[in-house]
């Protein structure tokens, strides 16, 4: 992890159809206890995780951060960025959209906001977005978002927080 | 010592100036520096191995830099360093008296001196924002360990406003705001009604009320540093028109154009609503410094003899 070189990914799949995949796998009580019950078996939870692995890599070139930011994105996966940006575009991004890393290649977050703005969900890339927890790497993001554990990835700043907390002690 | 916070709180156009430290050992490089400056501006920004090129530490820069009785605004990337190395570099500065810091992501290594070194990026620079701000204000680490003792650093950051997505820009230095920055510095303004356009956004945002906007400016030396800059340097962008001042000029005089052409953004700034000081890049120039500011007018002979 890390030393591989990182270059943005843009999504094989429209921002509309990630968006509709994600009302399908959305948190429920069922999604919750289906995703314990595999935690619990690590041959299941490994058959589990390729699957997401191989599916989320074709399709956004997911490289299993393990803390999905996916649907605030616009489904253009941040961790493909050269500089593992989670919180938008750094300053280096050239007129023509491409990264300051890779001048072949869309920066990840141009595509991001296009893709998010085109949904009507550009709002999404105000959230502040915490630090990833580094040991989540190579673990399943969907068992643990089902099980509640994506609640503090990110917050929203507005009139009534306008200075949000970033340890969450809670 | 009187520097950038004092400068800003009493409502005065505040200049700084950046100032790279030497590729080497020698204290003394940073010292005649300083006082190139020292007097002429609020504050310096010390950089961090600016473009991924390694210099000496911005914390060691910054306390010769203080001691050489000048204000230093420490630049902090998190290009080398994880959120340990961050956390005490932080801590550190603020017991050496460091109290400006200024927090960004910083260059991929693949663009400096040595593109075979591992990039680090284990937070990124709003978040580095907003981790100062916890030490300061929560008085915790990330880990929520509390501090006994706090920082009390004046919180930067950086932002292009001329960068892609456009109608981003504005929003996302509202979150570095949220995060905890209280002053930002741009990227070169060579634009100054593009400029406008994006000071307009930040007041829609209610920005303005809640973070010191300095503006990035700084003359174009010669052509090979204008295609240095057009083709190079990450994130800038040379409209055509001064383009083409600089190249109706012949070789010998665009030095002289560009530091006209310099002075005159300084004084369109500092006439806009909303800027309140201009951050001066003169990349190893420093002597050039009180020429930009005595010809622009930006300060008052009080203010210079208060700052030394
Ligand atoms: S331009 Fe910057 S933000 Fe965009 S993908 Fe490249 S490194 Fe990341």
């Amino acid at each position: 992890m890390g030393v591989e070189r990182i270059r943005p990914v843009r999504p094989r799949v429209p921002a509309t159809l990630a968006y509709a995949l994600h009302r399908l796998l959305a948190r429920n009580g069922a999604y919750r206890r289906l995703a314990a019950y595999v935690e619990r078996h690590p041959v299941l939870y490994r058959a589990f995780t390729a699957g997401e692995r191989v599916t989320k890599e074709r399709l956004f070139g997911c490289r299993m951060c393990g803390q999905c930011a996916l649907p605030t994105t616009g489904y253009a996966c941040p961790m493909t960025c050269p500089k593992q940006l989670r919180n938008g575009p750094c300053g280096g991004v050239s007129p023509d959209g491409s990264c300051e890393v890779d001048r072949t290649r869309t920066c990840v977050w141009v595509t991001a906001w296009t893709r998010a703005e085109g949904a009507a969900r550009g709002a999404d890339l105000d959230l502040l977005q915490r630090p990833v927890d580094n040991r989540q790497w190579t673990r399943s993001s969907w068992v643990n978002y089902w099980q509640g554990r994506d609640e503090g990835l990110s917050v929203a700043h507005d009139a009534e927080d306008p200075r949000p907390v970033m340890v969450d002690r809670t | 010592m009187t520097g950038l916070r004092e400068a800003l709180d009493s409502g005065r156009f505040v200049v700084t100036a950046e100032l790279a430290p030497p590729r080497d050992a020698d204290p003394g490089a940073v010292e005649r520096k300083a006082a190139a400056l020292r007097g002429w501006v609020d504050a310096a920004n010390v950089t961090d191995s600016q473009g991924a090129n390694v210099r000496m530490s911005s914390l060691a820069g910054s306390v010769l830099v203080r001691r050489a009785g000048l204000d230093p605004v420490m630049q902090l990337t998190c290009r080398d360093r994880n959120r340990i190395a961050l956390q005490s570099d932080l801590l550190g500065a603020a017991a050496l008296g460091v109290r400006n810091v200024l927090l960004l992501t910083g260059d991929h290594p693949t663009l400096g001196d040595h593109p075979d070194a591992k990039p680090v990026f284990d937070l990124d620079g709003v978040q580095l924002v907003w981790t100062a701000r916890t030490l300061r204000d929560d008085g915790t680490l990330l880990s929520g360990k509390p501090l006994a003792t706090r920082p009390s650093w004046l919180i930067g950051t950086v932002e292009n406003p001329f960068a892609p997505p456009a109608a981003l820009r504005a929003r996302r230095l509202a979150k570095k705001v949220a995060a905890g920055a209280e002053f930002v510095q741009t990227q070169y303004v060579f634009d100054v009604d593009a400029f406008a356009g994006w000071l307009g956004l930040l007041r829609d945002e209610g920005v303005n009320e809640r973070c010191a906007v300095i503006a990035g400016v700084g003359p174009i030396r010669s052509r090979r540093m204008l295609s240095f800059l057009t083709g190079r340097v990450p994130g800038v962008h040379v409209p055509d028109g001064l383009r083409r001042r600089l190249a109706g000029v012949p070789e010998h005089r665009v030095e002289e154009e560009g530091m006209r052409a310099c002075v005159e953004t300084v004084q369109a700034l500092a006439a806009l609503d909303g800027v309140r000081g201009v951050h001066l890049m003169v990349f190893g120039h420093e002597d050039e410094v009180p020429d930009i500011v005595r010809r622009a007018g930006v300060r008052h002979a009080a203010a210079r003899e208060g700052g030394g």
